[in-house]
C-alpha cells in the first residue's frame, strides 16, 4: 500500500530520550526504530482542534508525530470542555490554537506544532494544506469539510475524515491510493436547515473521543505504511447501541472534484470553481429571512417590547429539557418538530415572535409558520443566550 | 416483501423513535415512499420534493451504494437491507 513514503536514508535519527520515549512503539515489528523516525518526519495538518482534533492531535503528539499543524480560528468556550480534552478550564477565554500548542509541548516538547489562528477559506486552504503530507478533517461545518476535501484532492493529500453528531459518527480515509474521495460519498452540502448541525443538536462528550482516536490511528497506519486503512471503507459507529458497521465506499468516476474527464467528472479544477460549497453552512440564515419576509430583532429589542406591554405571542422552539434550563417568562413551549401544526389554530394575523438557543431553529420555525399563511413573524436573533448576555445574566448559559 | 430499512438516530426521532422499520415494494424508490407515507414528518429527509435522491443521504442497499447502480429504481427482494447514512458535520 501506498504511505508517505520517505527514502530511509533521509530520516531524522532518534536521540537517546526519544529511544527511551517511544520504546514501546520500538518493540512493536510494524513500527520499529525505522516507522519511529517516520513519524518524526512526517508533518499532519488537523483541520479544528475540537471535540475530533483534541483526541487525535493528543494521540498524535504522544506518539512522537514530528510535525503537528492546528488550523482552528476559534477561542475556548467553558462549553466546549465537556468534549474537547486539548482544552482545560485555565484555557477559557484563549485561542484554541495556543491552548493545544501548550498541552502538545507538555506531552512531548520533542513535537513541533504549526498554528494557524484562522478560518480555513478557498483563499487560504492550498497553502496551508500544501506543506503537510497528511490531512485530518476535524471541523464541524459542511462547508469546511466540503473545503478540506477539495483542497486535499487537488493537492493530493490523504483526508483522514471524521464526523460526529449526538451519539454517532463516520470515519474514513479519502483520497489514498485511487481510492474514493469525500464528494464521492457525499457530493453537495444540504442546503440550510435541512441536516441539523448546530451546536444545539448535543453530542456525547466521549464521542468525539472515540472517532478522534480512530483517526489518529488511521493516520499513524499511513505514515507507517501498515495495516488496512480505512480506504474505500465508511466506519459508522454507534455509540448508545454500541455497534461498529463498516460500508463500502466506492470511487465514483463521475464526482467532481476527484472523477475522471471522460465520465464527465473532475471538473472542480481550483477552490474557485466550487465557492459555493464552501459557504453553505447549514446554519446559515434561511431564505425568507434574506428576502425580508421574516424580521429579527435583538434581545434588547425584545425586552422593550415586552416592557411597553405590546401584544403579542412569544413561542419557545426549543425542546422541553432546554426549557427547563431556562425560559423568557410569558413564552409558550411549542419545540420545533411541532410546528407548524401545533400553531395551526392560531390568528395567522397575529405578532409572533420565536426564540430558541441560539437564533437558528427560531428562523426555520418562523419559515414553517410563514408557509402556513403567518405573515407577522419575528425572530429573536442570537437566542436567549444573547439574552442571557445582553439582557439578563441570571438567565443561565447552556 | 419485507424489506430492512435502518434509519440514522437523527432519522428515527421523526419515526417513532424505531431503528429499524420494515416496508413492502418492488423498488428502493418503492420502499422509501412507503416509509414517507408512513411517518410524513420523516418525509422531506428521505428525498426531495421530486421524490430523487439528495446528494447528501447516501442509499445502501445492502453493502452497496445504490448511487453506483440503479438510484431508487433498484429492485428489491425478500430479506434485502436498507441502511440510510446522511451527512454529518459535527466535529
Amino acid at each position: 500500500m501506498t504511505t508517505i513514503s520517505s527514502d530511509a536514508a533521509t530520516l531524522p535519527p532518534l536521540g537517546r530520550d526519544e529511544l527511551l520515549r517511544y520504546s514501546r512503539h520500538l518493540l512493536l515489528d510494524q513500527v520499529g526504530v525505522e516507522g519511529q523516525r517516520r513519524l518524526k518526519a512526517a508533518r499532519v495538518l488537523l483541520v479544528g482542534a475540537g471535540g475530533l482534533g483534541s483526541p487525535t492531535a493528543l494521540y498524535l503528539a504522544a506518539a512522537g508525530v514530528g510535525t503537528i499543524g492546528i488550523v482552528d480560528f476559534d477561542v475556548v468556550d467553558a462549553s466546549n470542555l465537556q468534549r474537547q480534552i486539548l482544552h482545560g478550564t485555565a484555557d477559557v477565554g484563549r485561542a484554541k490554537t495556543a491552548s493545544a500548542r501548550d498541552t502538545l509541548h507538555d506531552i512531548n516538547p520533542n513535537v513541533h506544532v504549526q498554528t494557524f489562528e484562522t478560518q480555513l477559506t478557498p483563499e487560504n486552504a492550498l497553502e496551508i494544506l500544501r506543506d503537510f503530507d497528511i490531512v485530518i478533517d476535524g471541523s464541524d461545518s459542511f462547508a469546511t469539510r466540503f473545503l478540506t476535501s477539495d483542497a486535499s484532492v487537488l493537492l493530493g493529500k490523504p483526508n483522514v475524515y471524521g464526523s460526529i453528531f449526538r451519539f454517532e459518527g463516520q470515519a474514513s480515509v479519502f483520497n489514498v491510493d485511487g481510492g474514493p474521495c469525500y464528494r464521492c460519498l457525499f457530493r453537495e452540502p444540504p442546503p440550510p436547515g435541512l441536516v441539523p448541525n448546530c451546536a444545539e443538536a448535543g453530542v456525547l462528550g466521549v464521542l468525539p473521543g472515540l472517532l478522534g482516536t480512530i483517526q489518529a490511528t488511521e493516520a499513524l497506519k499511513l505514515i507507517l505504511g501498515i495495516g488496512e486503512p480505512l480506504i474505500g471503507r465508511l466506519l459508522l459507529v454507534d455509540a448508545l447501541e454500541m455497534r461498529f458497521q463498516t460500508v463500502t465506499v466506492r470511487r465514483d468516476p463521475s464526482c467532481p472534484s476527484c472523477g475522471d474527464a471522460v465520465h464527465g467528472g473532475g471538473t472542480i479544477h481550483s477552490l474557485a470553481d466550487r465557492a459555493q460549497d464552501y459557504h453553505a453552512a447549514a446554519c446559515d440564515v434561511p431564505d425568507a429571512v434574506a428576502a425580508g419576509a421574516i424580521t429579527e430583532i435583538t434581545p434588547a429589542e425584545l425586552a422593550a417590547r415586552i416592557s411597553r406591554g405590546d401584544d403579542f405571542e412569544l413561542i419557545d422552539v426549543r425542546e422541553p429539557h432546554e426549557w427547563e434550563i431556562a425560559h423568557l417568562e410569558g413564552a409558550r413551549l411549542v419545540p420545533l418538530g411541532t410546528i407548524p401544526n401545533a400553531l395551526a389554530d392560531l390568528d395567522r394575523s397575529r405578532d409572533v415572535v420565536l426564540y430558541c438557543k441560539g437564533g437558528v431553529r427560531s428562523l426555520r420555525a418562523a419559515e414553517a409558520l410563514q408557509q402556513i399563511g403567518f405573515t407577522r413573524l419575528t425572530s429573536v436573533a442570537g437566542g436567549i443566550l444573547r439574552w442571557s448576555a445582553e439582557v439578563d445574566p441570571t438567565v443561565p448559559r447552556y | 416483501m419485507a424489506i430492512t430499512v435502518t434509519l440514522p438516530a437523527v432519522l428515527a426521532k421523526l419515526a417513532n423513535d424505531q431503528r429499524t422499520h420494515t416496508a413492502d415494494g418492488a423498488t428502493l424508490g418503492d420502499v422509501v415512499e412507503t416509509l414517507a407515507q408512513r411517518y410524513p414528518s420523516l418525509a422531506p429527509r428521505l428525498r426531495d420534493e421530486a421524490g430523487k435522491p439528495y446528494p447528501f443521504v447516501v442509499y445502501y442497499l445492502n453493502d452497496e451504494d445504490v448511487r453506483l447502480g440503479d438510484g431508487f429504481a433498484a429492485t428489491v427482494a425478500d430479506g434485502d437491507e436498507v441502511t440510510l447514512i446522511p451527512a454529518i458535520a459535527g466535529g
